[in-house]
């Protein structure tokens, strides 16, 4: 190939890294959900919701709330998460 | 090159449009006849003439290989390496470095000589990225004989959906020359991937977005301003909202690199105002990765995503500009960043006093987000010349201006709750009791700018992620 012009990437020049998800549990028996609330208006409403249905189904809930929906949620945030939980509803809701 | 250099002899380098060249033509030609010369011309290989060795140097690589930095420069080389060089005319140098050959009877005792083609701006990075180490460390792309550059930045997914300038190593060398920061000098980490950003990175994004090197101070002072956490710059990308970074910038630099802050200063026509903006969100798509479609979720928004950058018109000594009003002193250049979506623009052609226009603004204000909802993101008031006039006429300076916003901006809580007037939206019901202000004590940011003509004013709501007022802000930072 005849080179006509040399370019310069603009790009941080880095490669996602793909991780496999875990696999949904069989089932919630015996398990902690988390749910996490990401600061949007109203998200408490629709956890309340939520937790109501987990409560009736006799599965365990904990709540969380990400300090605003603007940022990410911090690692310690999600760190206690995945040390109190075994899965997570992460609610966004306007 | 090395076989057009003697071993042992003399070299000049000249070039015709030199008068100092031209005046010692009858030197090169005594010292020719007199021993071993070999003449690299930058400009008319004809010239000298009557000398034997003349090297057609256009392309100026035995320059920029010489190092030389004006004509006529005369090296002696010894055993295959340069041993001394003198520049210009100096009988006393030249005739101590050439001997007697060199003496130029009639000519005047000294002359000096001119700037080396190869040193004009703009050459110099052109021939340090066709023969030298240009020491840059981004990945080199190339690009094939037949396709089309331009067509190679979209197709890798550079592009902000308008065509880039190919960031070319002589573009990119261009670029870091407008500022004298070290090229691996990390900025900031740019989200959404927390990239880190080198100053090289900048300047190749800032080529593509077709700035000039000298906006380079501002491009990076707008970069590490968006990089302050209060700005939120992720949350900003990531949004659902119409909103994107919109850049107001004081001082000096935005009048020395010619930014437009009159006529048509919201629009298009200025290369300052359109590139710098528009190279921001270049870094923010290219380096952070920060793509529309992906991590930017925007639900429609805002042609000023493309870029949106104007300056402040300070030319009135009676008006506080947008940065001092924000605790930065006169006389430095500042940068504001503000979560801006798109112009609303303001008419009011009727009123004719300040405390009529205050009324006239408050309600057109009310409008940003819903006209309902308050304390829910903030806004840019820019005040063009006719409605500035009519304050200033009145006796309002922009502290009262913003005072008698502040206050006209207040609402019976009643008017605003979810349901009042037959509205859903609203502010809730906690609220019915209350005043209730519709920005921030310090939300609303105003600003002068605009063409002569034209009762207008330009109404730029806000995000509503400024609601959190300790965590989201617009941000105002001195350019270093």
């Amino acid at each position: 190939m005849n080179i006509a012009s040399k370019l310069r990437d603009p790009t941080a020049e880095t490669s996602p890294t793909r991780r496999a998800r875990l696999a949904p549990p069989q089932s919630l028996e015996g398990k902690t959900v988390a749910l996490m609330d990401i600061g949007k208006s109203r998200g408490v409403e629709f956890l309340d919701r939520l937790e109501g249905h987990f409560k009736k189904a006799g599965i365990a809930t904990k709540r969380y709330r990400k300090p605003t929906n603007t940022k990410v949620a911090p690692v310690e945030l999600m760190q206690k998460i995945a040390a109190e939980a075994q899965a997570a509803v992460i609610a966004l809701s306007d | 090159m090395a076989d057009t250099l003697p071993n042992d002899g003399l070299v000049i380098v000249a070039k015709r449009d030199c008068p100092t060249c031209v005046l010692i033509e009858p030197v090169m030609q005594n010292l020719d006849r007199a021993g071993a010369l070999t003449v690299f011309s930058q400009d008319d290989p004809t010239f000298p003439s009557g000398v034997r060795s003349v090297v057609d140097d256009h392309d100026l690589e035995r320059s920029f290989h010489l190092k030389i930095e004006s004509v006529p420069t005369l090296i002696r080389f010894r055993g295959g390496r340069e041993v001394e060089r003198t520049v210009g005319w100096d009988r006393q140098e030249w005739t101590r470095l050439a001997g007697a050959a060199a003496e130029g009877e009639g000519l005047p005792a000294w002359q000096p000589g001119c700037g080396s083609k190869s040193v004009e701006p703009g050459v110099h990075e052109a021939l340090l990225a066709r023969y030298g180490e240009t020491g840059l460390k981004s990945r080199q792309i190339d690009v094939g004989n037949w396709d089309d550059p331009i067509e190679a930045c979209f197709e890798r997914g550079w592009s902000d959906g308008l065509p880039v300038v190919p960031p070319t190593d002589e573009r990119i060398l261009r670029m870091l020359g407008g500022t004298d920061r070290k090229p691996d000098e990390v900025i900031g980490l740019i989200p959404p991937n927390l990239a880190p950003c080198t100053v090289e990175k900048v300047a190749i994004n800032a080529v593509m977005a077709g700035c000039k090197p000298e906006y380079m101070p501002v491009v990076l002072g707008v970069l590490e301003a968006s990089l302050d956490p209060l700005f939120v710059l992720h949350g900003l990308l990531c949004t659902t909202h119409f909103s994107g970074p919109l850049v107001i910038i004081n001082g000096p630099a935005a009048r020395a690199i010619g930014m437009n802050s009159g006529v048509n200063a919201l629009g298009q026509g200025n290369r300052a105002n359109a590139t710098i903006g528009r190279a921001l969100q270049l870094i923010v798509r290219n380096v952070g990765g920060g793509l529309p479609g992906a991590i930017d979720r925007a639900t429609l928004g805002n042609p000023g995503k493309y870029t949106f950058c104007f300056a402040e018109d300070e030319s009135d000594p009676d008006w506080e500009p947008l940065a001092q009003r924000r605790g930065i002193a006169a006389g430095k250049s500042v940068v504001t960043l503000f979560h801006g979506e798109g112009v609303n623009g303001f008419i009011d052609q009727k009123s004719r006093t300040p405390e009529e226009l205050v009324r006239s603004l408050a309600s057109g204000l009310f409008g940003v987000g819903h006209p309902k909802l308050c304390l829910a993101g903030n806004a840019v008031l820019v005040l063009a010349p006719e409605h500035y006039k009519i304050f200033k006429d009145g006796g309002f300076n922009r502290r009262r201006i913003e005072d008698e916003l502040y206050q006209a901006l207040k609402r019976p809580g009643r008017d605003v709750i979810r349901g009042a007037h037959g509205v859903a939206e609203g502010m809730p019901s906690s609220f019915a009791d209350k005043m209730v202000d519709k920005f921030q004590p310090d939300g609303l940011l105003i600003v002068r700018a605009g063409g002569e003509a034209g009762l207008f004013s330009a109404i730029i709501g806000g995000w509503p992620g400024q609601s959190v007022r300790d965590e989201c802000q617009a941000v105002t930072h001195e350019i270093r």
